[in-house]
């Protein structure tokens, strides 16, 4: 039913969330590019796309298979860090809780960081988020409840900081 | 533990509802796709809204040429619902393709251009309503001809109703002048635009 739509009500409903995705998984800079690739591809596949598709979930996988090219070339590029060290945050005063949240995302592990985007901005549930990252439900879900807490620990550490002073 | 909670749900909710990105940042990525499909060969169909004396009047295009001409009471949302399921759902809003098809209307209705001259994609249409479609622009601008003159030049002088089917499913209405048909005798029949339309559309050529 979905599918019988224009690709540009897709766009039009999907444009943003699909962008706040990419944003949380690839960073700021590279996720205009991880999304014109997702929806280049995903126009390209769209006449073949089931019509009881969920589109959203779709959609989130293309931008995770584009993501993870990006994370390569990233990786290529960036110094080699094993370990992201657990620590409160150096970052400066931000603006806004609501920019700030996506620096301290940056500091997640990737597969936390894909989990929070795929199921706190997409709203995918863990089962179909299992499917797209491999691995079992479970995981899938761990790894988000470790994601937000590490988030939560790098957060309250500037968050009390800035309140005690 | 119960802190640790009331935290991670703060997290969540603040992620869940974290800034959207803005409406100018999604224009600029809209543009960037709609040329990298045209690149890639995958823009099916584009289009684009116009404002004119009659209204608003959708625009789309395929490769090959002007498609759909629509007015606004037709409901674009259908239109280009029903070009999807005929002809592609590939289909993004991407004015770039019908610049010269809005430049021509835009001069139609300063009064600056008689006839159009633009490639049009006939793909809508087939069969005997085609053949009436293809006569109608050798009707001149500010001139009419009746249901049952276009009936006898397309050479089947019995298939009046007929001619009025093909007027009335006319893909392409302005383009390709469906408006200059009327009944014998004088009336003005019916028209996909609704009757006011083709009574400006009469008039401007006339005045003209």
């Amino acid at each position: 039913m979905n599918t019988k739509k224009p690709f540009e009500s897709i766009v039009a409903e999907h444009g943003a969330t699909v962008l706040r995705v990419c944003r949380a998984v690839v960073g700021f800079d590279d996720a205009d590019d991880a999304w014109s690739e997702t929806f280049i591809s995903a126009m390209k596949a769209y006449p073949t796309l089931p019509d009881d598709a969920n589109i959203q979930a779709w959609l989130v996988t293309i931008a995770h298979r584009k993501a993870i090219d990006i994370i390569r070339v990233q990786k290529r590029i960036a110094i080699p860090v094993d370990v992201v060290p657990d620590q409160p945050s150096s970052l400066g005063v931000p603006a806004t809780a609501d920019t700030e949240i996506w620096d301290h995302v940056k500091t997640v592990p990737q597969k936390q960081r894909q989990v929070i985007a795929y199921h706190y901005l997409a709203g995918l549930p863990y089962l179909e988020i299992a499917e797209i990252l491999g691995g079992t439900t479970d995981a899938a879900r761990r790894a988000a409840s470790d994601g937000i807490k590490s988030l939560r620990k790098t957060f309250a550490g500037t968050h009390s900081k800035g309140a005690s002073e | 533990m119960n802190t640790d909670t009331t935290g991670d749900q703060e997290i969540s909710d603040l992620l869940a509802h974290s800034a959207l990105p803005s409406t100018e940042m999604m224009e600029r990525l809209h543009r960037r796709l709609e040329e990298s499909a045209q690149q890639a060969g995958i823009l099916d169909i584009a289009y684009t809204t116009i404002d004119t004396p009659v209204g608003t009047l959708l625009l789309a295009a395929t490769e090959r040429g002007l498609l759909r001409v629509a007015y606004e009471s037709e409901d674009f949302d259908k239109v280009l619902d029903t070009l999807g399921t005929k002809v592609s759902r590939r289909i993004l809003k991407a004015p770039k393709r019908l610049d010269a098809a809005a430049f021509e209307v835009e001069e139609y209705f300063d009064r600056r251009r008689k006839t159009f001259d633009l490639n049009l994609d006939l793909s809508l249409s087939s069969g005997f309503r085609r053949l009436v479609q293809k006569h109608l622009p050798e009707i001149g601008y500010g001139m009419t001809q009746s249901y049952k003159q276009v009936a006898t030049i397309v050479g089947n002088p019995n298939a009046v109703r007929a001619v009025g089917t093909a007027c009335g499913t006319n893909p392409l209405p302005i383009v390709v002048p469906c408006h200059r048909v009327l009944r014998t005798d004088g009336t003005l029949g019916g028209y996909i635009g609704g009757l006011a339309a083709k009574t400006a559309l009469l008039e401007m050529e006339a005045a003209a």
